[in-house]
């Protein structure tokens, strides 16, 4: 845990064994190649030295079929780290589908974190133990990289878009969180520390702290605010498009390509929309670059995200009007 | 003030040192040989600033707290370290001095190619060293040496342009240099001196030519692009303008992957020269070697993306990055099993040289096998960013290229000046460096793999243990790179002359005499042999 000297790093994650398996693999194969060139090399320079005087009787010239063992050997070996190192990886990335997200920014010099019941917190992360925990990273400012040794995950924040890790920790206490991409003179500084509860005390802590609402109520309120909902409503002859039931799902643009309304195409479409027109509507949506924070953006998706597709379908009918965005909160129904 | 002595028989006793004198006759030489010393001259005091940002660097981490200097201070020694060693001394260290000094005279050629060419290049390498210098002493750059966007364009309030643009600028002069070899070794090879026949020192310049003429423009561009989106807000990287952060970083590691070859490859031919010479015996597997070079220089420039791996480029992109990572290492393993198999039933010689090469093999075996944790994915998330990167590239950049760069000057020290320094005294300096370097830098390897990022001004307790031994390892460095700047000065001066041919070795330039006269040889010679041949012995010669 944190403090204590050691020569081996505290697992404290489901994948860090696996990782550590090969990384002791990795250690056990340089060193039976390192020491194998070092004696070789000693035997050679002892054996063979100057001095014992002889007639010299140079090889040299090479041999194919020993050039050919030291290529295909070392060629066999690393092909076989590469696909170890490749299906763990991969494991790495794919998160399961039952895990509960939290939102992490990074700015200089702080980790801010915002679990989905509302809950914030700053340097500091609870999860539980046993439970996949997806992160949705992103920075304020510039690259940040949140790293947790224990669990031997790492994961770059990116300002302007969204990337995700994953881990399932699976012994409790308190480990580090590091900064891991130098971010500045406090970078350092940017640490703090991931702490491992049990589920039923992780319930309870969740559910204590300053009540700042949820971050479902907190992006219903900004999207009222914002005045989204006069144009994005549930209805047909609508300004713009539906957003019910619409995460994670595809979507024809205007340009003829087809995407995946994924974090990253929301965030978009929300920062920049004339990039990512739907097919069918006008041009016509203001960006809200600037308007909204990092955070602000986070509970505007968990709230797009939780509207449901409407049971009657047929709502994203054709364009309307096209005039100017009106700033006015129109109250349509929620799909 | 200066006499040009020209003699239809040679004046034995005039040679490239003497043969003129003054200041003048220095700043306008044309010579090879001389420009070669100029460029030692500028990187021994790059090397020297450099090394006294990393001892600053080693005391100030002593202590959890960083209680020696400040945190910018700190972030600005890094930067400065980083910098310097890399642009200002590294790249240029064995190609433009002992490329510039022993390719023309390796292949029996006059000069190189473009002798005015060679010449501008150390103009272009000062100014823009002086520039980045300047900017680094002179309040100093924070970014470090990767210049990451959006933090070096949007955030920094140090002299990144300054820095960057002198950065900029010594690019060119690598890629004069680069232009330089590939024509000289091209058109001025000496007659029968065929590519199968070329030492593999000069294979080696050539690889690395090619990666200075085709990777420099693209760290050039680049840096241009990071200096026009800070200077005028043109949104290229920072998000905030509507630009791609990870654009930079793919177009800075397209470079700077293959500088580290820019930085190993060299040595890499310096080793075969010292290794044959040494064991007496032809190099193992001479065209697995010359390949290995020119694999290494092409593969090098698609692996760039696995420095990226946690980054944010996507999964299958990292999959291949790491894919083709591990093919580079083949080349590489192929270099370190030919070179020990060189010495069997050679007549081996542990002369300083020999020992800085053994040394150079021992380090960079560790280096690149320690590069399999960073290729490999599932590791490399891990260890991205942490102290085991610090220590791997060290012992490639430190324990590979300058312990080549160390063991070509001792090699050809003698050729250079015609002196001789003191030979134990030069073992002892080999071993200082090979111990105290791996008393600095393995402890590294643990850190990182405990989790200790890089970059880092203060860190927690339990990392002090390790980062003490790797400051008394830094102490020890330091004396064994101190030493042979100390005896080496010494014999110029007072070293015992040396014969045309100090080692015995088989090499065109050890057939001239020793300093060489200003046009080479007094014929030109004829090349009847493949390279290394020591089948028969062969005789010091004491005048050419």
């Amino acid at each position: 845990m944190i403090g204590r000297f050691s020569l081996l790093p505290e697992q404290a994650s489901t994948v860090a064994g696996q990782v550590d398996a090969l990384y002791f693999f990795l250690v056990a194969l340089s060193a039976f190649f390192s020491v194998m060139i070092a004696v070789v090399l000693f035997a050679f320079a002892i054996r063979y030295r100057r001095s014992r005087a002889r007639e010299v009787v140079p090889t040299g010239g090479g041999f194919l079929a020993l050039e050919l063992t030291w290529t295909i050997i070392p060629f066999i070996l690393v092909m076989i780290i590469f696909g170890w190192g490749a299906r763990v990886f991969v494991t790495m990335r794919t998160p399961p589908d039952d895990a509960m997200q939290v939102y992490v920014v990074g700015k200089q010099w702080m980790w801010k974190a915002q679990h989905i019941e509302g809950r914030r917190e700053i340097n500091e992360l609870h999860v539980p133990v046993g439970r996949p925990v997806k992160l949705l990273l992103t920075s304020e400012d510039v690259i940040h990289s949140f790293y947790v040794p224990a669990f031997r995950v790492k994961q770059d924040a990116v300002p302007g878009r969204y990337t995700s890790m994953w881990f399932e920790a699976d012994k409790v206490g308190e480990y580090h969180l590091f900064c891991a991409e130098f971010c500045g003179t406090a970078h350092a500084r940017m640490i703090g520390r991931i702490v491992v509860m049990e589920p039923a005390e992780f319930q309870n802590w969740l559910s204590g702290g300053s009540g700042s609402g949820d971050m479902l109520a907190g992006g219903e309120k900004l999207f009222e605010q914002l005045g989204c909902r006069s144009c994005h409503q549930a209805e047909t002859g609508a300004r713009g498009p539906t957003l019910a039931g619409l995460f994670n799902k595809q979507v024809q643009l205007a340009d003829g390509r087809t995407v995946v309304a994924d974090d990253a195409y929301l965030r978009e479409a929300i920062l920049n929309p004339q990039a990512a027109v739907v097919a069918g509507y006008q041009p016509i949506m203001p960006t809200f670059k600037g308007q909204v924070s990092e955070e602000s953006l986070l509970q505007l998706l968990i709230y797009i995200k939780s509207l449901q597709a409407p049971k009657v379908a047929g709502a994203d009918a054709a364009a309307g009007s096209g005039k100017a965005h009106a700033m006015l909160p129109v109250h349509g129904g929620q799909g | 003030m200066t006499e040009t002595v020209v003699f239809e028989a040679r004046d034995p006793e005039v040679n490239y040192l003497n043969a003129d004198y003054g200041v003048r006759s220095w700043l306008f030489t044309k010579d090879h040989k001389r420009i070669g010393l100029l460029y030692l001259a500028s990187i021994t005091v790059f090397f020297g600033l450099g090394g006294l940002a990393a001892l600053m660097i080693r005391l100030d981490l002593l202590t959890p707290a960083g209680d020696l200097v400040g945190d910018d201070t700190y972030n600005k020694l890094f930067t400065m370290h980083g910098v310097v060693m890399i642009f200002l001394f590294l790249i240029p260290s064995i190609p433009a001095v002992i490329g510039n000094f022993a390719l023309p005279l390796m292949i029996g050629a006059r000069d190189l190619a473009f002798p005015r060419l060679n010449l501008a290049s150390w103009y272009i390498f000062n100014i823009g060293a002086l520039f980045a210098a300047w900017a680094l002493l002179a309040g100093g750059i924070d970014t470090g040496w990767t210049f990451y966007t959006p933090y070096s364009t949007m955030s920094s309030n140090s002299n990144v342009l300054s820095g960057a643009f002198g950065a900029f600028v010594t690019g060119f002069s690598s890629i004069l240099t680069g232009v330089n070899f590939i024509a000289t070794i091209h058109r001025m090879r000496a007659p029968g001196l065929t590519w199968g026949r070329l030492p593999l020192f000069v294979w080696a310049m050539y690889a690395t030519s090619i990666i200075f003429i085709l990777g420099t423009p693209v760290i050039a561009i680049t840096l241009l692009l990071m200096m026009v989106e800070r200077a005028f807000h043109i949104g290229l990287f920072d998000p905030a303008l509507g630009g791609d952060p990870i654009l930079f970083q793919h177009l800075f590691w397209f470079y700077s992957h293959p500088a580290v070859y820019i930085m190993i490859l060299p040595s890499m031919g310096v080793i075969s020269e010292i290794i044959t010479c040494f064991s007496r015996n032809r190099i193992f597997g001479y065209s697995f070697i010359a390949a290995s070079s020119i694999a290494i220089a092409l593969i090098g420039f698609l692996v760039w993306g696995h420095h990226m791996f946690v980054s944010g480029q996507s999964a299958n992109a990292s999959l291949i990055f790491s894919l083709l990572s591990f093919f580079v290492a083949i080349p590489s393993a192929i270099k370190v099993f030919n070179w020990t198999a060189t010495l069997y039933r050679g007549s081996v010689s542990l002369q300083a040289p020999m020992v800085y090469a053994l040394g150079f093999i021992g380090l960079f075996t560790i280096g690149g096998l320690t590069g399999l944790f960073l290729s490999t994915l599932a590791t490399d998330v891990h260890l991205h960013d942490t102290y085991f990167v610090v220590a791997h590239f060290h012992y490639i950049m430190v324990g590979g290229a300058l312990m080549g760069y160390l063991g070509a000057i001792h090699f050809w020290w003698p050729k250079m000046t015609g002196r001789l320094y003191n030979e134990t005294l030069a073992r002892i300096a080999a071993i200082i460096v090979f111990l105290g370097f791996n008393l600095t830098f393995f402890p590294q390897f643990v850190l990182g793999f405990l989790g200790m990022p890089r970059r880092y001004h203060v860190y927690p307790d339990e990392f002090q243990v390790l980062n003490v031994f790797s400051t008394a390892g830094a102490s020890i460095l330091g004396i064994g790179y101190l030493l042979p700047v100390l005896y080496l000065i010494w014999s110029m001066r007072y070293g015992p002359k040396s014969e045309a041919n100090h080692w015995g070795a088989v090499g065109l330039e050890w057939q001239t005499s020793s300093p060489p006269p200003t046009e080479n040889f007094d014929h030109t010679p004829v090349v009847t042999s493949e390279p290394y041949d020591y089948s028969e012995p062969v005789e010091v010669k004491r005048v050419a």
